[in-house]
This record gives structure tokens, sequence and C-alpha cells, in this order.
């Protein structure tokens, strides 16, 4: 996936990438009105990014307390080495229990180990039951957002595509009327299922428990009805003691949606009678960025979508454009230690504007892991190769004083003097879609030389 | 070697350098009443607050707030329903409760969350089943923040529990609110004044 190139063709909508940019907009809003109410919003988040700091230093021992005090509590724990593994552990358990129907709340863990393809290709049906999930399920697209993962459709075309998939009126597209049709449709699911799959938002070391969070109630359905519940989660979603949930609550919901807290914040220790409960522990590439110094922090992410929201890339690109399970900044520092090759043009979405850090609950540095990563890249021959010449020619050009004036001096006379249709000739890529600056009559060099003189 | 070994001895070779664990800091009380806090935020999360003086009248309040409720689940030693919601009970017969109605351990005034325990919903399933949903709770039982709610609950001394605030909902169709996404279409939060325990 090419980054640039996503983008431009979702800029060729103005009128849309414009509406996008205000949908978003609107979220980060809501998040700056939920932080004033909170006077210490600052001490938490500084307190929020120490303890997820101490608990990277110590993931090993936390790891083995948490699964020491969940298997006590009659808790399958499972450990899973990458995605291919993760996904087998799953399709175990649920061919164990003779399992064909599955519903499955949002976990951005199992979109990235591609879970639902894995299960249907051995005929199990599964469903993705948070609304937006299930949105770009029936669509067949990827989220593009991993809080409001159909934040880029408009209602008219859930309306239409609401009709197709389930005979809702033609022309329908009020959201009320569409959210009661899934209602319907999915409750049968849930009475249905015979086993639930679900994130972890956090996991207790001190407890062995872990902690959902969702709006719909849809986690809860699933996992109280079915017999089997299956909670996927990455090995850096621990926290030491139950008093930090306090914290990192009391950041989350925040600074995702801008509410005081998530409507349902479930809470799971045992099974209930009768159920099996399982937690598959996975790494998939984690334990390696842990150890890449610059980007280790990255790994502190809580999944609010902060700085997504906030992203003036994200906001004119849309989720899509990325090509990765997670986009926006967060994701651009995450996915290139996944496979740089792939995701190279990422830590290039960026304006390097520092937004994304600055909203950030657990105070992630991600600007400046954005630009960490554009060093990484290129020095790895990652860059395309027409980057790679005009940073060739640029840094040959800035370690010539004699040059680089010559070619100041050039660059002010043409664009003084040159047409316009010269200029924005196709080699402008800067020009397309803004004028240059007017040039100034002299650079900074001439001045100084000039006034020098002057006694 | 085992995955577990595998993803550990990952883990040692490349985490970073010890860091402590900070020590909470004195967070600020809430300041104000808690109760009147409560009601506020409540109302913002689109739950209903009704207030009664005696336990007594929890009952005809739900009744006069549900007049419509045909099959009413109660889990609450205040109020009958029209069945109790017994543990031996397929959870899926749940399904067709237009009202069911639990204690709740705990308020939190900061966000309007309430702590309802394994035992006190007696199904899992039962808060998220059910049409509508009305959790009681003893104007005593609210506490300031989340911090305060933490350092006074177990959270593993039941199985399961939950903080409810508010009424299911959903914004995933261009931001526009619906409650009742697919859990309850309402909650009602019946506040008492007198401890009769």
């Amino acid at each position: 996936m090419n980054h640039p190139v996503a983008a431009a063709q979702f800029n060729e909508d103005v009128a849309r990438t414009e509406w996008h940019d205000q949908a978003l907009w609107f979220v980060r809003e809501k998040r700056d009105a939920a932080m004033r109410q909170v006077p210490e919003w600052e001490i938490l988040r500084e307190t929020a990014s120490q303890i997820k700091d101490h608990v990277l230093s110590r993931l090993d021992d936390y790891l083995i307390e948490f699964e020491a005090h969940a298997q006590a509590n009659d808790v399958r724990v499972h450990w899973a080495r990458d995605a291919v593994e993760h996904n087998q552990i799953v399709f175990d358990i649920l061919q164990k229990h003779q399992v064909t129907r599955v519903v499955k709340s949002k976990s951005m863990l199992t979109e990235e180990c591609h879970l639902n393809p894995f299960l249907e290709q051995r005929g199990i049906e599964i469903v993705d039951t948070d609304l937006g999930e299930w949105i770009v399920q029936l669509a067949d697209e990827p989220p593009s957002h991993i809080v409001m993962p159909a934040i880029h459709f408009k209602k008219e075309e859930i309306g239409v595509l609401f009709h197709q998939k389930l005979g809702t009126e033609a022309g329908a597209s009020d959201p009320a009327y569409l959210t009661e049709a899934a209602r319907q449709h999915l409750r049968a699911r849930f009475l249905a299922a015979e086993a639930a799959i679900t994130g972890v938002n956090f996991a207790i070391a001190e407890t062995g428990g872990f902690v959902v969070v969702t709006n719909e109630g849809n986690a809860d359905l699933g996992v109280h009805l079915a017999p089997v519940h299956i909670a996927c989660m990455g090995i850096e979603k621990l926290i030491p003691r139950a008093e930090h949930l306090g914290v990192f609550l009391r950041l989350l919901a925040r600074s995702a949606t801008g509410q005081a807290l998530s409507v349902y914040t479930s809470h799971f220790h045992r099974p209930r009678a009768g159920s099996e409960l399982h937690v598959v522990i996975v790494d998939n590439g984690r334990s390696v960025q842990l150890g890449r110094e610059a980007f280790r922090t990255s790994l502190k992410c809580i999944r609010c979508g902060a700085c997504i929201n906030t992203c003036p890339i994200y906001r004119r690109s849309g989720g899509h454009s990325y090509g990765a399970t997670v986009p926006g900044p967060i994701g651009s520092i995450l996915s290139p230690g996944i496979d740089p090759k792939k995701h190279r043009t990422l830590p290039f979405a960026s304006t390097l504007c520092g937004s994304c850090s600055d909203v950030c609950p657990v105070k992630i540095d991600i600007h400046k892991q954005l630009f960490q990563w554009r060093q990484v890249l290129a020095s790895e021959g990652h860059l395309a190769p027409s980057k790679r010449r005009a940073m060739r020619l640029t840094g040959w050009v800035f370690a010539r004083p004699r040059t680089y004036r010559v070619v100041g001096r050039l660059a002010r006379w043409a664009l003084r003097r040159l047409p316009r249709f010269l200029i924005y000739a196709r080699w402008n890529r800067w020009g397309r879609a803004r004028d240059l600056p007017e040039p100034p009559r002299y650079s900074f060099h001439d001045w100084y030389l000039k006034h020098r003189r002057t006694p | 070697m085992s995955s577990r070994d595998d993803i550990l001895k990952a883990i040692r070779q490349n985490k970073p350098a010890p860091a402590a664990l900070p020590a909470l800091p004195g967070f600020p009380p809430v300041t104000g009443d808690l109760v009147t806090l409560f009601k506020d935020i409540l109302e913002e999360i689109s739950a209903q607050v009704v207030e009664v003086d005696d336990v007594s009248a929890i009952a005809s309040a739900l009744a006069t707030r549900y007049p419509n409720c045909e099959h009413v689940g109660s889990a609450s030693e205040y109020v009958a329903g029209t069945q109790r919601v017994e543990e031996g009970d397929d959870p899926h017969t749940l399904a067709m409760l237009d009202l069911f109605v639990c204690e709740g351990t705990l308020g939190v005034a900061e966000n309007g969350a309430i702590w309802v325990r394994d035992s006190q919903m007696v199904h899992r399933a039962a808060p998220f089943l059910t049409q509508h949903l009305a959790l009681v709770l003893h104007k005593g039982a609210l506490v300031g923040t989340m911090h305060d709610a933490y350092a006074r609950l177990q959270i593993d001394e039941e199985g399961f529990g939950i903080f409810i605030a508010g009424p299911s909902k959903t914004a995933d169709i261009e931001q526009s609110l619906v409650i009742g996404a697919h859990g309850p279409r309402s909650l009602t939060v019946v506040l008492y004044e007198e401890n009769q325990a």
C-alpha cells in the first residue's frame, strides 16, 4: 500500500474529504471538552505513562503473575507467538466444542491476525457484533478506524447496504431505523452463538482478570450467552493492579469519544457456571518492538484513537489509505515494525505537527517516532527512488554553500520571472494544491553581508 | 521450547531497564454534593433517575415509570416483578424480559457508573437481554471518582463485575447517537434514602 497514492484518490472527492475531516474533528472537540472536566488530567496522563513504562520493564514477570492468578480462577491461558498460532489456537478450541457459529466483539488484535477469513475458510460463521464493525463486515471492507470502524460511511450508503443485505426499506437512511434493524438481526445471532470472542482492554496481573469496554453491550451479550468465551490479548495489555484501572479508565473513554466512561466496563475473573473462559496471549512481533529502543513506547498504547481523530493527515486521507490494521499516527509507528517494506510510506503520512503526542493519554512521543522511523527506513533503503533522489540532491546542495547560494538566487529569479505554466509544471508536486510563497528579494546571507559592511 | 517460554525469553532479552512503578498520587476528591452530581451526569448520559424515600416505594415507582412492561424480571428483594430471575434458568429465556431490576453495589459521581456484581444480577446476561433495565442503589453507596470506587471494591470478589453507565448506545452511523443498540433501550436508576438492611 502506498499512502500518498491512496490519499490522493481519497482527496479526489473534495466534498467528502471535507465531510470526513469535520466528522473526526467533532470527536476531537468532544475529547477536549471531556478533558477539561478533569483538572488533574495531566497528572493522570503522567501517571498512566509511568505505569506503562514500568510494565514494559517487567512485562515477563507480570505475564507470569497474570497467568498464575487466571489459572487459579479456572481461566485457561494460551500463548501464541504469532498470528498463525493465535488463529490455530482459537480454531482448535472451537473445533473441540464443534462450534459453527461465533459472535465477536471489537478486537483489533483479531483484525491484525486476520482471524475472520481463517475461520470462514474452515466452515465457521463469524459475526462482528459492534455495529460499526458489522457494517464494514457486510460491506466486505476492513475497519477504517479503531474506535469508529465505519466512520468513512455516509448513512445513505449504510441504508443501501442494509437494504441489499437485510431487506430494510429502500432509501431509508435514518440512523435510529438502521440501528434498530441491526439490533433485531444481531439479536438472533447472539442467541444462536455457540462461542463468543472478545478483545481485552486491560489485563490485571494482581487478580488474573481482564476488562472489556463497549458502549453497545455487544461483548457482554455474546459472552454471557455462549458456552465458550475466548478473549484475545496482546502481551502489552497488562497493568499491575486493580487500582490502576481507575487511572486508565478515566483517560480511555474521555480520550476516545469524549464520554466520562464507556457504558459497559466488564471485569471478567471466572467463567460462569457451565461455561469455559479462555485467554489467548499473543506476541506477533510485540517482543521485537520491545527491543527497539526508539520505538518500544509505542507498546504503551491503549487504543483510544485520540491521535487518529486529531491527525490532519488522517482526517483528510481516510483510514483505508494507510493499508494497515491500525491507521493514523499510532499505526504509522507500529506497522513499520511489523513489515518495514510494506508500510514504508506511513511514517511520511504526517506533518510532524505533534498534535498526536499532545492528545495521547499515555504520553507516547508519536511524532518523534514518526521522524525516527523515516531515518530508519531511509538507512535500510526502503524509500521510493524519487524520494531518495530528491533527498540525495538536496543533501548535495546543502553540503556546498556556494552551490546553495547560486541555486537560491536562481530559484528566487525563476519564481518571479518565469510564467506560471512553467513553475507549476508536472514536476512541481508541492505546487499541486497550493501556491509557492512569494520569493524574498535577497537571501539572509546577502542581507548580512550588506549590513556588516556599513560602518 | 513452548510458545510461552519463547515469548517470555524474547521479552527478557528485549525489555528496557527497570522503571519504577509510581505511587498513585492523591487525586483531588470530587467537590459538591455526590447525589446531585450523580443525578446530573446520569441525565447527561441518557439515564433516568427516580428518588424514593423508602425501599417500599421502589416497586410502585418502577410500575409508574414502566407501565407497559409485561414481563418484569427481578433479582432485587425490593421488587417482586412478574418473575424471579433464578440461577437455574437458561439465560436464553431472559430474552423475553421487558424490564429487569437488580441492585447495584456502588455508584460513581464523576461518570454515573454503577457497579453490579455477579450475585446481584444472578444471570450475567440479564442486564443485556432485557429491553429496559432498572438499577436500585442506596444513596449512601456513592463515591466521587473511579479511584474511590476501586479503593472500595474488590473486583475479583466474584467471577464477574461490571460498571454500567447508561443505556446501551451507539454512534456508529455518522456519529448520530442512538439509544438502544444491542442492550437495554433505557436505564432507570432508583436511588433510595433509607438503609433497610
